[in-house]
This record gives structure tokens, sequence and C-alpha cells, in this order.
């Protein structure tokens, strides 16, 4: 007869071969379609390019010169990229001008949306929710309808004769930041949402019995108590905006690229995959300082707390 | 009297969350609006009409591609789902072990990666095992769908899982149920929701995908938001409104399905 300690250890063996069985399916697939052709991107940005895109097998750190230099067609001297790094500042200034923008606009709604009574709340959050779940590209096409010339803007202001022509809004660095605030805007709300909810307005109180003005309750007591949301919040803007493609191939039009579009332009027209390789990787770099930052911070403010 | 002093109350927070309350749904709600109108010019109002839902349904490449996203859809939401559940059962209810963090971090990988950055790598990689193997079927696309819908679906399994009393597998453990048997019997049932909840993530995830699917797919394999973004790009008709229409009740649907389900956990 098996005892109660014989039983819990059988299961015990069982559970230990059943987590790495159950869990291979996910881990392959991952493996296979989104971890592992990481690292040929790596490999690719050190080849030669092929003549008709793709590459030649021949090692070549070309491709991760060219991210930032360019070398002279005639007498083969380096100079800087310049289109690259206006794109480069571009993608930078856009990304952290949206992560900003997104929080000045989300901020004041999350928080209203946590200081609604418990019930109605599940609707404000549920009016956030559903933009968040719909299509970006219809999103973004939404606001292409809007920010025309013959969009709704223009012709309003036409029609109430303060202006005649109308403001060339699209096309535009503008219109790409807007476009990119739009629709990230819930990815900000949410997270920030999330540390509100569980703020205690017993601190607010006391704050303000010791005569502090609301600025200063909301930059003394409220900012700091939900800082985790600021930061994660932020986080989830600046890594899609910094590798946005859609919104700027969109509402930038041709001229207007970010990064992504310059690493599309060298798998396509461009035929320049180790290129396209090399700047993919410095995009990743650039996410990837972002996530550590964040590591850093979120576990920092776990210390002082607990 | 004054009006009643309230410490919830910040100047100016609910103006802007009104503001943005209403911009968030005006561009939705002007692209709507355009998809009846009569006119062929996207800025004139015309009088109301359906002839732009009649176009997009009248157009092969239209229903070609609804129809091969709703394909790739539904096939990556059911792999990534079956995947993401077996993957939450191994890493939820159980002690630390090594190896858990690694896991972790392994299943939300896709979502730490730039869009763009995987749709090159899946680009590089497939054009390797095209030339390799010969085959160019939507097998590319439903493999990179169901990658990073993973993620997606293993959150709300996660989190039912966690939940759960784990003393009533244990009570039909001691009843002599087989490990499969307390499984099917108790635990499946109960994680129902989470499991029907992750495959409306992945499907609207999948369905919703613009950048990686444009790196992957081969020649005329063309889903409905790649095929959208290729007529924007080529300039409008509010045709692309009468798709973008239909498109977004399908979301709109779908999410608020979802909404429900997972509120009614608590």
């Amino acid at each position: 007869m098996a005892t109660a300690a014989e039983i819990e250890k059988q299961a015990e063996a069982r559970e230990v071969r059943n987590r790495w069985f159950l869990s291979a399916p996910a881990l392959i697939i991952i493996l296979l379609a989104a971890s592992g052709p990481l690292l040929i991107v790596l490999l690719y940005s050190f080849l030669t390019p092929g003549p008709y895109g793709d590459v030649v097998w021949k090692f070549s750190t070309e491709g991760w010169v060219s991210v930032f230099l360019e070398r002279d067609i005639f007498d083969d001297t380096l100079s800087f990229a310049g289109a690259h790094l206006t794109i480069f500042w571009r993608s930078l200034k856009l990304a952290i001008m949206a992560t900003v923008a997104t929080l000045i606009f989300g901020f004041p709604t999350a928080y209203f949306i946590a200081t609604r009574p418990e019930r109605t709340r599940d609707i404000w959050l549920f009016l956030i929710t559903i933009p968040f779940w719909t299509n970006l590209l219809i999103r973004t096409f939404a606001v292409l309808q809007v920010i025309r010339n013959e969009g709704i803007i223009n012709t309003a202001l036409i029609n109430l004769g303060i202006i005649d022509q109308p403001i060339q809004m699209l096309y535009t660095d503008f219109a790409i930041m807007v476009g990119m605030v739009y629709v990230y805007l819930p990815l900000m709300v949410l997270p920030l949402y999330a540390s509100m909810e569980k703020l205690d307005f017993r601190l607010v109180e006391a704050g303000y019995d010791l005569y502090a003005t609301r600025w200063q309750v909301l930059k003394r007591i409220i900012f700091p108590m939900v800082r985790p949301g600021v930061i994660a919040g932020s986080i989830l803007v600046f890594i899609p905006a910094i590798g946005a493609y859609v919104t700027p191939s969109v509402l930038g039009g041709g001229k207007n690229m970010m990064f992504a579009n310059l690493i599309e332009l060298q798998f396509g027209q461009g035929r320049n995959w180790p290129l396209g390789a090399a700047l993919s990787i410095t995009v990743m770099a650039i996410v990837m300082v972002a996530l550590l930052v964040y590591v850093r911070n979120t576990s920092g403010s776990e210390a002082r707390h607990g | 009297m004054a009006k009643r002093f309230s410490i919830r109350q910040q100047t100016g927070f609910t103006a802007i969350a009104a503001a943005c309350f209403v911009l968030l749904y005006v561009p939705i709600a002007v692209l709507v609006a355009y998809a009846f109108n009569e006119s062929t010019s996207v800025s004139e109002w015309g009088g109301f009409s359906l002839r732009w839902f009649a176009a997009a349904w009248n157009n092969d490449q239209v229903i070609d591609a609804s129809l091969r996203s709703l394909k790739i859809a539904s096939s990556a939401a059911v792999i990534a789902t079956i995947a993401a559940t077996m993957a939450a059962l191994a890493t939820t209810r159980t002690r630390a072990y090594r190896g858990l963090t690694f896991k972790y971090a392994f299943i939300n990988q896709p979502l730490m990666v730039p869009e763009i950055v995987t749709g090159v790598a899946l680009l590089i990689f497939f054009a390797q095992i095209k030339i390799a193997t010969g085959y160019s079927g939507l097998g590319y696309l439903i493999a990179a769908h169901t990658a990073f819908c993973i993620p997606f679906a293993y959150l709300p399994i996660r989190a039912r899982l966690e939940n759960m009393d784990l003393t009533l597998e244990r009570a039909a453990a001691d009843l002599y149920a087989t490990p499969w048997k307390a499984f099917r019997r108790v635990t499946l049932p109960l994680l129902w929701p989470g499991i029907i909840a992750g495959l409306m993530l992945a499907f609207v995830i999948s369905l919703d995908d613009v950048v990686i699917t444009e790196f992957v797919k081969s020649g005329g394999q063309d889903t409905l938001p790649t095929y959208m973004l290729g007529q924007i790009r080529r300039g409008i008709t509010p045709e692309v409104n009468a798709i973008s229409t239909v498109f977004l009740l399908l979301s709109v649907v779908i999410v608020t399905l979802f909404f429900f389900l997972s509120r009614k956990r608590d």
C-alpha cells in the first residue's frame, strides 16, 4: 500500500517530467519562428550583399560600417551618412516625443478612470481597451482621413474663415507623431491605471491636512506612488514607437522615413541585406537599453518600498 | 457654500480625460461615416449609400485576402492557444524551479522585440528554407503568427490558472482519478474561460498584424491588412473605409466578448 509520502513523491517526479514536456511546443515554435531567426540576422549583418538581394557568404563589416558612414563612390573615402543620421535622429526624437505626449494625455486619463466609482470604472476602462484591440492600420488610416488637406480639420478651419489655404499636416513629422500618440495612447493608460487603481488616498488626505496644494500632492505623493506605472507605460510606448513601420509609412509618406522604413528599403530596392540586418540589430540594441533601464528602475523601487 | 473639497480631484484632469476619450473616437467615427458616403470623393458628403460595401464585396482581391486572413488567424490562434495552455500548465502552480524564469522570458520574448526586427529575421530565415525545401505556401505565415500569438494566449490562461484552487485536483486524486482524468474532469472545465479568452486574443492579434506579414508573405499572399496598406499607399477610395468598418465591427465584437468573459472571473 502506497503511503501519502510515496504518492507525493511520485507526483513530484511526474511534475518534473511534465513541465518540460508540456512547455516544449511553445518553446520550440518561438525558437523556430521568433527567437532563433534573430541570431541569423546577426550573422547576416557580417556578410556581403548579393547582387539581387540576399547575401554572398563572405565575411564583411561593410554592413555595419554603412550604418553610420557612407563610402564615396569615386575616391572610397568615408564620411558620415547624413541621410541615415537624419532618420535615426527623427526616429529617436519622434519616439521620445510620442512617449512624453502619451504620458501628458494618458496620466490624467488614467487618474480619471481610477477615481471613478467602482461600477462605472469598468465602462471607462472598456472605452480605452476597444481602440487598443482594434487594428492599428485602421486607426492610423482614421488619423490620415482627419488630418488630410481635405480632412475635417482643414475643412472646418476653412469654413470658419480662420485659414484660406489648407494646412499641410499629412506627410510631415508632426503627422507621424500625432498618429503614434493616437495609436499608442492605450498602451500608456492601461499600466498607469493598473498602478493608480491601488492608490492609497489616505496618504493624499494626509497631504492636504498638512496644507499641501493640489500640485504638491500630485508631485510629492501621487506621482512617486505610481512611478512603476509611469515607467511601464513609457517603455510600452517607446518600444513600438522606435520600431514603428505602419504609422510613418502611412502618415509620413515616402520622405519622412523612420528606422523601420529604412530597414525595409534595404530588403527592397536597396538590395543591401547586410545593412538592413545591421540596422535591425541597432534597433534591437536601443530597445534592450530601454528595457534594461526599466528593469533597473523597477527593481530599485521595489527594494525601497520593501 | 463653496463646492465640497474632494481629495481625489486634480485641476484640469477631467477635462484632459474627456478630450482623450473624444479624440480617441472622433477619427474612427469619421472613418465609419465616410464608408456610407455616396460620393466617390472622400472629402465631400454625397448622401447615404452602401455602394462601397457592395464594391468591396464584389472585389475578388478583398474576398481572397479576407479568407486568407481568417484562415491564418484561426490556424495560428488554435495552435498558439494549445501550446500556450500546455506551457501555462507547466509554469504555474509550482514551486520555482530551475529554468522557470527562462521559460517566462522565452515565452514573452516576441513581445520584447520590435515587429520590424522579427519581420526581417523571418524574411531571411524563411528565404533559406524556401530554397532548401521548395515549399512556399501559407505555412510560413501561420508559423510566424503562431509564434507571436503565444504570449498573448498565454497571459489570460496563466492568470486563470494562478487563481485556481489546487485542492480540487487533490480531491480528484484522492478519489482515485488518474492524472489525465483529473485534468479533463476538473482542471480543464475550470480553465475553459481562460482558454477561450486566450484564443480570442490570439485571433485578434493575428488578424491585426501588418508588419510581420508584410515581410514574410510571398507574392499573392496578401492578408486583408497588407492589402489595405497597399491600397492606402496608392491613394484612398471609400472602399477602404467600407472594409475598415466591417473589420472594426468584427474586432469590437470579439473584444466585447473577451471583456465580459474575463470580467466574470471576479
